[in-house]
């Protein structure tokens, strides 16, 4: 146990001494929500939006009204002609331009055949079919405002409601998947890279040459990027809770027991990654291709699963962050309990039982 | 031995020193080596050797005192000296991962030999040697002992006026060790000074001058046969440690 | 490739009760420190391009006595670490038999790791630790501490006290060396496996280190140490010559180099570069080595006398030549014995 001790400290030292790597591993869940969380969200606030309105009627300012009220938007101005559409595209602040047909609210009113055009820049389409939503949604709120009780039987109008995310919030996709990459990166990681440090500078030979055991050279290397892991999610929890704001519906303890196994199975796969590199930079390398990369591909973070062909599909499977993700949406945005999330526990926890046997199994005694 | 004259001078250094922050690492050293001399530098670990030589080979500058390789100054031309010496280590000679005609055609470009002559001196140089065999080999796969006199050739292969030689006798075998010492003459009877440093003290004997360094300082330069005399020694090794065990710089 | 080997290890961990009780038994009544019988091993280096079958060590048999301060003496790609690395169980040999302190390295590689210290070659210590934290470490490994074998380093670690604060990695190749050497002690290892410990250290320090192993041998440590300088043989008791993964001889330093079977002169003259050229020319010369201030020579045949050399060179425009008769030295023996020079 005093070994065991002993070792930790010394690994504690590594880590505290070497200034760089720890602010990164404080500061990287930070920075990485607030990158994922923020400016790469699809989230639309304070859109400027133009008019072109030929009509000038009740209709069309209250539509106007509406969106300029609204936090997605902000007013910018009229047009003076369709001509203009285009420049102000070019301008580059506008998200946006409505278009009205003429004499609007005639015809919404008694002709039911007003025109109305949206137009958006197609070039991030993601952000286009955004803005033209919630813009669409917005008129056809205001026209039942408008028509009120005037049931109008030849018109369907699409509803599209969102649910658990009813406002389209980004970080409620992102903040599971990067609570994913990380405590995959930092768990997996920084054991495989420690272990590759000591089979590099040598100290490896001489701890196999001892009386300790691997079983606790291992584990001595997992306490520490543990606890570091632990810290880490506190801190993820925190940012995406009061900055982000990102509910946690369901229970706490649930959500840190998930997540408590889903950083068991990066350790676990760290270890498996270590044993199989003799240097640094190839552990580096590795964890960075087998690790980062498909959890951002393939664990429905960034792209939908639904939508890859059938072998991605499958190897999307074997990704422990994507159930992992699954998990933690189900507990924090849906709010539900442990029942429904049986299924993603049973495949983490046979994840981490299958990769620690293997790394333990793999460890090798011997130097070949 | 032939008389000196001030244009035969390849190297000089005259008070060179070199402080890091209060600690002196090279204080005060003055001498100068001649052309087609075997120059040992001997002292050692951290008695400065390494600074000063970092110095002579334009890769440091030097806190104070001044210096000339090949007839530049040291503190303000270390780019042309660069360019007129040969340099190897026991660290670091060849790259392991490339084949031997590889690694003769890259360093022969980076010292400048212009494009049309490697080609006829890389097969010359490999005659010499009696690589021919080898020069689609990766250097790794050389013994070591082959693999320091292909290093050593590549160092002249530019015909440097000086080569500075950092312990390349390290780990040897015996006879390749006396084979490169070899090679190391016939590079000083066609002109080329040498400059070396070595843990080896058998081989400090073979040098035609020979310096020891301790803390900082020069404390002994002359032949090897003086200094055994001025010592009352049997050995260059004797000399070695009387001078060494006056260090009171122990643990840098 | 990886599921065989795994199989072996398996296999070998089920016999390790049996053995553990024979191999206790049989200690008792030897004195041998170490028994290494017939090891071979290979490498495969294997790439895309090429697939080499290297040979490391071939045949490699010698034992080792009690209290004994053994040397593995040859240049680097002899195999000394390969050699270094199986009898401190790391590697696995592709043949041959060794036990350390009665234990075989196969199957009681456990016991061993609990017997004996090892020191690589390079310094293995944590290079961000101070010189305290990393005897700690290394102490509390082996389950003991600083403290309760303190007597065993004193002498050393005082030399070192003074910078016990110090990380590692900023002190002198000597003073590494000392605090690996620490490192490796700390828990009064039986036998001590020291794989190149003076490789880059200088003459001073490379002397201090052979009189503390002086010390240790004292206090009936076994210690094998292996180096490439020649010079350092006079220093064991018994040495083992080593090139090219073969063994080309053991015996103890004075044997080997009163076996010499030729008359070895050293010569001098004022050109020495020329002299070794001439000397090498006179085709009744078998050999022509330079030592430094003189060269070393040996005859075919003993038609040649002292002055009848001094003659020959006179006349090829030598002078101040200084001829004599000389005992060998080990790396006269090493080259002699080389299959070079036999070749």
């Amino acid at each position: 146990m005093k070994q065991f001790l002993v070792f930790i400290r010394k690994e504690y030292y590594h880590i505290s001494r070497d200034t760089w790597t720890m602010v990164i591993l404080l500061l990287l869940p930070i920075v990485m929500l607030v990158l994922f969380g923020f400016m790469m969200s699809t989230e639309v606030k304070n859109t400027k939006f133009a008019i072109y309105d030929p009509s000038r009627d009740v209709a069309t300012q209250g539509i106007t009204n509406k969106l300029a009220m609204s936090t997605y938007f902000s007013f910018s101005g009229y047009l003076d002609s369709p001509d203009q559409i285009e420049k102000v595209f070019r301008s580059g602040d506008i998200g946006l331009v409505v278009v009205f047909g003429e004499r609007m609210y005639e015809s919404m009113m008694h002709t039911g055949d007003a025109q109305l055009q949206l137009v958006a820049d197609g070039s991030d389409p993601n952000t286009a079919s955004t803005l033209t939503m919630y813009a669409t949604s917005m008129i056809v709120q205001y026209q039942q405002e408008l028509t009120g009780d005037l049931k109008i039987p030849y018109r369907i109008t699409p509803e599209v409601k969102f649910l658990y995310n009813p406002t389209l919030k980004g970080s409620y996709n992102f903040v599971p998947g990067v609570m994913g990459m990380i405590l995959m990166l930092i768990c997996a990681m920084m054991t495989s890279v420690s272990i590759a440090r000591e089979k590099e500078l040598g100290t490896m030979e001489v701890l196999l040459v001892s009386p300790m055991r691997p079983v606790q050279i291992i584990l001595s290397k997992v306490v520490p990027y543990f606890f570091i892991s632990v810290i880490n999610l506190a801190t993820i929890l925190l940012v995406s809770v009061f900055v982000l704001g990102m509910p946690i519906n369901g229970s706490l303890c649930l959500l840190i027991f998930l997540s408590l196994l889903f950083i068991f199975v990066s350790l676990a796969l760290g270890l498996l990654i270590s044993s199989a590199v003799d240097k640094q930079m190839v552990a580096l390398l590795v964890s960075a291709l087998v690790l980062i990369l498909p959890v951002m591909m393939l664990s429905g973070m960034m792209f939908p699963i639904e939508n890859m062909p059938a072998v991605l599909r499958w190897l999307s499977e074997l990704i422990p962050a994507k159930w992992y993700m699954i998990a933690i949406k189900k507990i924090m945005i849906q709010g539900l309990g442990f029942s429904s999330v049986i299924k993603e526990v049973a495949v983490l926890s046979a994840m981490a039982l299958l990769l620690i046997t293997a790394s333990i199994k793999r460890f090798k005694y011997r130097l070949e | 031995m032939k008389q000196s004259l001030p244009t035969d001078i390849v190297l000089s250094a005259e008070n060179l020193t070199k402080k890091f922050g209060s600690f002196t690492a090279v204080d005060s050293i003055s001498f100068e080596v001649r052309k087609g001399e075997i120059f040992g530098f001997l002292g050692a670990n951290g008695a400065g050797k390494t600074t000063a030589m970092r110095m002579l080979t334009g890769l440091s500058n030097a806190s104070s005192g001044k210096g000339t390789v090949a007839g530049y100054d040291i503190n303000t031309q270390s780019e042309q000296i660069k360019k007129t010496i040969g340099y190897m280590s026991q660290k670091f000679a060849l790259y392991d991962d490339l084949k031997v005609w590889e690694n003769i055609r890259l360093f022969a470009g980076i010292y400048g030999v212009p494009a049309k002559e490697i080609a006829p001196r890389t097969d010359r140089l490999l005659r010499q040697l009696d690589f021919e065999k080898e020069r689609n080999t990766l250097v790794k796969s050389l013994p070591l002992g082959w693999k320091q006199k292909l290093a050593f050739s590549v160092a002249i292969f530019h015909e440097p006026s000086i080569v500075f030689l950092d312990e390349p006798t390290g780990g040897v075998d015996p006879a390749a060790r006396r084979t490169f010492w070899e090679m190391i003459y016939q590079a000083a009877d066609r002109g080329i000074t040498v400059f070396v440093t070595t843990h080896y003290m058998d081989e400090a004997e073979y040098c035609n001058r020979v310096s020891i360094m301790v803390d900082g300082k020069i404390e002994a330069l002359d032949t090897p046969g003086n200094l055994k005399k001025q010592f009352n020694a049997q050995s260059m090794d004797e000399v070695f440690h009387q001078l060494a065990r006056k260090s009171t710089r122990k643990a840098d | 490739m990886m599921a065989s080997s795994k199989l072996e290890c398996t296999e070998r961990w089920t016999f390790n009760f049996n053995t553990n009780m024979q191999a206790l038994h049989t200690t008792s009544t030897s004195d041998l420190a170490l028994s290494c019988q017939s090891v071979s091993k290979r490498y495969v280096r294997n790439s895309p391009f090429e697939k080499v079958n290297v040979s490391a060590l071939e045949d490699i048999s010698f034992e080792v006595n009690r209290g004994e301060l053994f040397g593995i003496i040859g240049p680097d790609g002899a195999g000394k670490t390969t050699l270094f690395r199986i009898l401190t169980t790391l590697l696995l040999a592709d043949s041959g038999v060794v036990r350390v302190e009665g234990f075989d390295v196969v199957t009681d590689f456990r016991a061993i790791r609990n017997e004996v210290g090892y020191m690589p070659g390079r310094f293995s210590l944590y290079q961000d630790l101070t010189v305290e934290e990393n005897l700690n470490v290394f102490a509390k490994v082996f389950n003991t501490s600083i403290e309760e074998n303190y007597h065993l380093i004193e002498a050393i670690y005082k030399q070192l006290e003074p910078f016990k604060k110090r990380r590692a990695g900023k002190l002198s190749g000597g003073m590494k060396q000392k605090l690996a050497l620490c490192c490796a002690l700390i828990h009064k290892p039986r036998v001590l496996f020291l794989d190149e410990p003076t490789t880059g250290v200088d003459p001073v320090s490379r002397k201090e280190f052979w009189e503390m192993l002086k010390r240790l041998k004292a206090q009936q440590i076994t210690i094998l140490v292996s180096t490439p300088y020649m010079d350092e043989a006079s220093l064991c008791d018994r040495i083992a010559l080593l090139l090219q993964g073969r063994i080309l001889k053991i015996d103890t330093p004075q044997n080997i180099v009163s076996q010499y079977p030729h008359e070895l002169w050293s010569v001098s003259s004022d050109e020495m570069s020329k002299l070794l050229t001439d000397l090498r020319n006179i085709p009744a010369i078998r050999s022509g080595y330079s030592f430094g201030e003189s060269h070393h020579i040996t005859f075919k045949n003993k038609e040649w006398s002292m002055d009848a050399l001094r003659a020959e060179l006179e006349k090829l425009g030598h002078s101040s030549i200084v001829i004599k008769k000389i005992e060998a030295s080990i790396e006269d023996c090493f080259m002699d014995l080389s299959p070079e020079s036999k070749g």
